[in-house]
């Protein structure tokens, strides 16, 4: 079966982003890009099925400006078979990406798109549930194991009381979670052969769906900062400052 | 103009989380409605019934919705969603779920867990793990909103008296079926509702060492919580972790032992009101934000902490 990956370009989980000084916007000059973790545990999930033999080829996508062919590539060095550039500039909103999305899953009718639950940078947690129900495909979602069987997926859930098994029809939506797998690293020679696999880019215009923002970002600013409080000498002071200062303990 | 909350439960009570999402509806100044979809989730309808500020409840009960499959509660949701302006549901992992669908079936944009509300249009919420707030603007006529529960205090659960109506509607899409279900027991408050939570981190070791944060847990009536170090080694289940992409927490008391402190885990503790980090690295940056560090070894400060307390 065919498997859609969808990939994010986004900043480096290691960087710590700021507002700018006048408030319009997060300062990215100069900030190391990547692609969003959970779209890492996507790829690799969807090589494996490969590997196993359950996929015949995986397709990765991505939505954004030029740069973002370079995580295409990443997910090409990492096992992906070819690559769909949606080329569409400026800031996309969830609901959009899922409509463009739509789109490339109407044209490659994929049995299994595997998305991140989260991207780090909007940290929306949407795209993948949008695009379930543009598509009208089941979906299994902050997922940490899955399984095809026959016509079916059996995904296990992450969910707040613990784990939740669900059994979706084909074809279906997967968002990954962090213990779905470990993501390998791309090997030289793979990173030197994933430049010579196929890449397309679409416009949105191509798969007919019109960019319209429906949220406007006014302004960004700093979180309330804490103070960094003291060091005690000993779990007596600890103590003692728990009950006498901050009163939180009796 | 008219908000419709959904209800957060378990087919038989309320969960909390609920009524800091009817605190952020009132935040929008509309009149309010709940939404239980469930199965043989009467008693949920009465809890919602009973929840102050409310005026009408809906109670969807078919077995279609008991285990809040996103593809059929979606569908419930964006039919009921035709009377109300804005659509408003806890961040919890349910409404995380199906959320998001029920925005696209509308085809509308959602604002994924709000801070504040400033004006019936506008919201902060925030960004890149916390270390951005951001104020969003929306232009859709229909508002679907997930609300962070710590950001909003609680209504009270007592005092309303709002009408209680059925929900016909059944919707079944035959997508999916549930299986089954490992939930946690524990004796324990719930995790992002308890007054003090004591997390551990890498730091641990193991599993088996978890229970040196138990004796402290019991003294405290705390939750015990955990860093995605701890979760992906095995130490302890999934449903324990703090952070970007685990649970919001924001107790009295956040003791963090073992935890070096990532963004990704300070965005699920720092709004806690007094933190308290015991660390044996003078340096771990879980100290910039910590009320009280102390530099030790855990093994010999836990178990000193738990008979001082
Ligand atoms: C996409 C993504 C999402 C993430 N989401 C989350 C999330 O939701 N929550 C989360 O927590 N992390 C998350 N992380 C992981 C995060 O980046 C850190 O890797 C993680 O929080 C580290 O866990 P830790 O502090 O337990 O481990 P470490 O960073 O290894 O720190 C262990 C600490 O224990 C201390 N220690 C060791 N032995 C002792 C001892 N005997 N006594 C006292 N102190 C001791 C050490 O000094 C050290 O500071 C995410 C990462 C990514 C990429
Ligand atoms: N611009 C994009 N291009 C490709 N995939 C995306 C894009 N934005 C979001 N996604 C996918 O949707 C997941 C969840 O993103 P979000 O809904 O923004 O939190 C990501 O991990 C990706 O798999």
């Amino acid at each position: 079966m065919k498997v859609l990956v969808a990939v994010k370009r986004v900043v480096d989980y290691n960087v710590k982003v700021r507002a700018k000084g006048d408030g319009t916007d997060v300062d990215l000059n100069n900030v190391k890009m990547a692609i969003n973790p959970f779209c890492e545990i996507a790829v690799e999930e969807a090589v494996r099925l490969k590997e196993a033999g359950v996929a015949t080829e995986v397709i990765a996508v991505s939505v954004g400006a030029k740069p973002c062919q370079e995580q295409i590539r990443t997910a090409l060095a990492l096992g992906a078979d070819r690559g769909i550039h949606v080329e569409a500039e400026g800031r996309l909103e969830p609901l959009v990406i899922a409509k463009l999305l739509k789109g490339v899953v109407d044209k490659e009718e994929p049995q299994l798109v595997i998305l991140g639950k989260q991207s780090i940078d909007g940290d929306n947690n949407q795209t993948g549930q949008m695009l379930g129900a543009l598509a009208n495909m089941p979906q299994g979602t902050f997922a940490s194991e899955i399984k095809v069987e026959g016509d079916k997926l059996n995904v296990i859930r992450e969910v707040d009381g613990g784990l939740q098994t669900l059994s979706l029809s084909l074809p279906a939506i997967v968002t990954t979670d962090l213990r779905l797998n470990e993501p390998r690293y791309a090997s030289l020679p793979n990173i030197m052969k994933a430049k010579k696999k196929q890449l397309d880019v679409y416009t949105p215009e191509d798969l007919g769906v019109s960019v319209t923002s429906h949220v406007s970002q006014l302004k960004v600013e700093p979180p309330a900062e804490r103070k960094a409080g003291i060091k005690v000498e000993d779990v007596a002071q600890l103590v003692d400052k728990l009950k006498n200062e901050a009163k939180v303990i009796s | 103009m008219s908000t419709l909350v959904i209800a957060e439960h378990d087919n038989s009570s309320l969960k909390p989380a609920t009524l800091n999402a009817v605190a952020a509806a009132q935040a929008m100044g509309a009149e309010i409605a709940i939404l239980v979809a469930g199965a043989n989730c009467a008693a949920v309808g009465e809890q919602a019934a009973a929840v102050a500020g409310v005026s009408r409840v809906l109670v969807a009960d078919n077995p279609a919705y008991e285990h809040q499959l996103a593809e059929n509660v979606s569908l419930l949701i964006a039919e009921v969603a035709a009377g109300f302006d804005n659509i408003v549901a806890p961040a919890t992992s349910n409404c995380k779920n199906t959320m998001p669908r029920v925005a696209a079936l509308l085809d509308v944009s959602q604002i994924s867990e709000i801070l504040s509300v400033e004006s019936a249009d506008t919201f902060t919420r925030p960004i890149y793990a916390g270390n951005v707030i951001a104020t969003v603007q929306s232009t859709d006529a229909k508002k679907v909103i997930t609300v962070r529960a710590t950001a909003f205090d609680a209504v009270a659960a007592e005092g309303g008296s709002a009408t209680i109506e059925a929900v016909p509607a059944v919707h079944d899409s035959g997508l999916s079926t549930f299986i089954s279900e490992e939930v946690a027991v524990s004796d324990r408050p719930e995790l992002t509702a308890a007054p003090v939570v004591v997390s551990g981190g890498r730091g641990m070791q193991n599993g088996e060492n978890f229970k040196l944060l138990e004796g402290i847990a019991d003294k405290l009536g705390a939750a015990i919580g955990a860093s995605r170090a701890a979760v992906d080694a095995g130490f302890v289940p999934n449903d324990m972790q703090v952070g970007q992409t685990g649970k919001i927490v924001a107790p009295d008391l956040y003791i963090a032992v073992g935890i070096s402190g990532a963004i990704q885990h300070l965005a699920g503790m720092k709004d806690s009101k007094v933190i308290v980090a015991i660390n044996k690295d003078e340096d771990a940056p879980i100290f910039q934000v910590a009320d009280y560090g102390l530099v030790a070894d855990l093994f010999e400060a836990l178990p000193e902490l738990e008979a001082k307390l």
